[in-house]
């Protein structure tokens, strides 16, 4: 009964502050609604309009034809013309292009011979995006006009695309974008909320009052959890008003994995502002576990990919875990029960977080 | 019936006193904040920490109500054993911090209410206690005034409100009127014996002379060390020192005659008034002083003068001082 309404002053008190707190109320909102405007229109993987240059010094009418069809495919803008392969070399180097069609004056003998190709692509192939582009414009077809097209031998694997047929990468992003956005405000306001009242000497008054480690933890966790899930339907709204991403699992469920890796991020956060002793560096120790948290758990490059060691790593964070659980319920239709392990992860990873948490605050200054 | 006053007799003669400690030194690394203090403070006093800046008052107090471990000693406070008993303690204490530590962000009445949920205030007389506080602390104009925005005094009028909520039995207050301006630091030491005369015993630390004057019962602190122990008028007359008052024109002039005495052991200058201190070993100061003055030719008028708390003060560290470079 004394430690229910002590939680439940710590509680209100966190609440009444947070209200009044006008910035951080402007944040819970503006930083969900911004990102998802920001990284959901800018995170595209399927390219389109790469600059491009054209040397064609063969000018015969397949050559031609060939150019008008690789500008219809919109994979690339062709922005200059030139003479000469030197030139687009320039071109490449100083960065006007990321893409070099090089025809060659015996473009049209070289195109009937099988053994050689007809043409070159010169590619930015630093980045391996454009150079994965680049291979998809190799196979272009040559469409002869007099000879009749040799039949189009058919590939050896036909790619059925299930969950995002529309390659729509808005779709893909903003399930792994919930992740980001929830890790960052939930671990940051925890732990700049622990931070502020050491810096501020209220945890001195405190620490003398019958209040114990417990309520005082778990009465700062509670009201942000509600704030985390406040943002998830900010989140989902948007995501479904202006990018169309679909939920097709259970709402409820995706809803209660959410809950699970708020209070993940939260006791995280507790455990960070035992660690740091101003809010600068509480700031600091977020943004050390939120680039990880961006990088390495899927959200922008496949898990899979990565070497063995760094997808061990990337299994301690509670990211990597949320973002299957989101993908799997928002795009996939899974259920919670089939992704139980995922689930399970996040709150093993709560429990010890909050654990860790309780135990290195200590009701003493020494 | 006589079995009863015996045991009352027992129990008021083990609660004697609020706070005992004994050899409680702390350490931070090589730094001995506070150096073995004894410390006996009886119940419903007012009993004064008084020390320059650095002397380990803070610490001291932060050990006593278990924020801090000691490295050597023990101390009992109010029965309990710090800080191994400290969560029993608390909720018999009341702590007011050197710095205004409620929330900026909360109303007074907000800020009372949250002080009071966390004791477990009972429920059904919250409204009234934080009302009765309010009303004899002078907050009823700030009551929806956010702390944060108020003045010096009215904070520390809120901070005493908070601490003495729970109807604490012992109030550390560490410098508390440190931020106020002299009239409302009349008005917090008035309320500071209507408290103790309730029964509240009060272990406050100050740097202000005219309040550790004020004291039941005061304790000199100087780096660590407890240096002088007693009632002020007690410290007052018992400095072994002699004060010598001099009025002169040339003060400076006679500041630097007399400080080249061997035994003259400080010389403070109010004005143009010099306070001299000479141990009481010299059996005529006043002939001692007026020789060399007039010996340097200076028009001067002397007098002895019972000795003030801070010539106390001055006689104490300085013989501390003394001691330490002799050994």
């Amino acid at each position: 009964m004394r430690s229910a309404s002590r939680l439940f002053a710590v509680m209100r008190k966190e609440l009444l502050q947070l209200k009044r707190d006008r910035l951080t109320f402007a944040m819970i909102v503006g930083i969900p609604v911004m990102q998802m405007l920001l990284f959901g229109f800018a995170i595209n993987t399927d390219v389109r309009h790469l600059a491009a240059a054209v040397a064609n010094q063969s000018g015969t009418h397949l050559s031609r034809q060939l150019v008008a069809d690789l500008r219809e495919t919109q994979v690339v803008d062709i922005r200059y013309v030139v003479e000469t392969p030197e030139e687009i070399e320039e071109l490449l180097r100083n960065g006007s292009i990321s893409i070099g069609i090089y025809l060659p004056p015996d473009f049209d003998r070289r195109s009937l011979d099988k053994r050689r190709s007809a043409a070159q692509l010169l590619v930015d192939g630093a980045d391996p995006t454009i150079l994965g582009v680049a291979n998809q414009v190799r196979n272009i077809p040559l469409k002869f006009d007099t000879i009749a097209a040799e039949p189009k031998k058919a590939a050896t694997f036909e790619v059925r695309p299930y969950f995002n047929p529309e390659k729509r990468s808005a779709v893909f992003v903003i399930p792994g974008l919930i992740g980001m956005i929830l890790t960052l405000t939930m671990m940051l306001f925890t732990a700049v909320a622990v931070v502020r009242e050491r810096e501020h000497g209220n945890l001195e008054l405190l620490i003398n009052t019958p209040v114990s480690t417990t309520q005082l933890m778990i009465g700062k966790v509670v009201p942000y959890i509600l704030i985390g899930l406040v943002q998830l339907a900010l989140i989902l709204t948007v995501g479904d008003l202006l990018f169309s991403v679909p939920i097709r699992g259970s709402v409820l469920e995706l809803y209660g994995a959410a809950s699970v890796f708020i209070a993940a991020n939260l006791a995280l956060g507790l455990f960070v502002s035992t660690v740091v002793r101003t809010q600068f560096q509480a700031i600091q120790m977020t943004i050390f576990f939120l680039m990880p948290s961006i990088l390495i758990t899927g959200f922008v490059f496949p898990f899979d990919g990565m070497p063995r060691i760094i997808q061990y790593i990337g299994e301690v964070l509670p990211n990597t875990h949320f973002i299957r659980l989101t993908r799997g319920i928002m795009l996939r239709d899974a259920s919670l029960f089939e992704l139980r392990e995922e689930l399970l992860a996040l709150a093993i990873f709560t429990v010890i977080a909050m654990t860790a948490a309780v135990l290195r605050f200590s009701k003493r200054l020494d | 019936m006589k079995f009863y006053c015996c045991s009352v007799k027992a129990v008021n003669e083990q609660s004697e006193f609020a706070i005992n400690a004994s050899g409680l030194t702390k350490r931070f690394g090589d730094l001995t904040a506070v150096d073995h203090l004894d410390l006996n403070v009886p119940r419903s006093l007012v009993y004064g920490f008084l020390g320059p800046n650095g002397s380990g008052k803070t610490t001291a107090i932060r050990m006593l109500c278990g924020l801090l471990t000691p490295t050597e000693g023990t101390a009992q406070v109010l029965g309990h054993q710090v800080p191994g008993d400290a969560n029993k303690l608390k909720p018999k204490i009341g702590y007011m911090t050197q710095k205004f530590s409620l929330y900026g962000d909360l109303t007074v009445q907000e800020n009372l209410e949250f002080i009071a949920d966390i004791y477990s205030y009972p429920r059904s007389d919250r409204r009234s206690r934080v009302n009765d506080l309010i009303d004899r602390y002078d907050l009823e104009a700030q009551r929806k005034q956010f702390a944060g925005t108020m003045s010096g005094g009215q904070k520390q009028r809120l901070a005493l409100a908070s601490a003495v909520l729970n109807r604490p039995q012992l109030l550390l207050l560490d410098e508390p009127t440190s931020a106020v301006d002299p009239s409302s630091r009349r008005d917090f030491w008035e309320k500071l014996f209507a408290l103790a005369d309730a029964g509240t015993t009060i272990l406050v630390s100050t740097h202000y002379m005219d309040e550790a004057e004020r004291c039941h019962r005061l304790a000199i602190l100087d780096h660590g060390r407890k240096v002088a122990d007693g009632p002020p008028s007690e410290l007052q007359a018992s400095t072994g020192m002699s004060v010598v008052q001099i009025e002169t024109r040339n003060t400076f002039a006679a500041q630097t005659e007399l400080k080249a005495l061997a035994d003259v052991r400080s010389v403070t200058q109010l004005g143009i008034k010099l306070r001299v201190l000479i141990p009481e070993s010299v059996s005529d100061p006043l002939e001692l002083v007026n020789g060399v003055l007039s010996a340097a030719g200076l028009d001067a008028k002397s007098s002895l003068v019972s000795a003030s708390l801070e010539d106390v003060f001055v006689a104490v560290t300085e013989q501390k001082r003394r001691l330490e470079a002799a050994a």
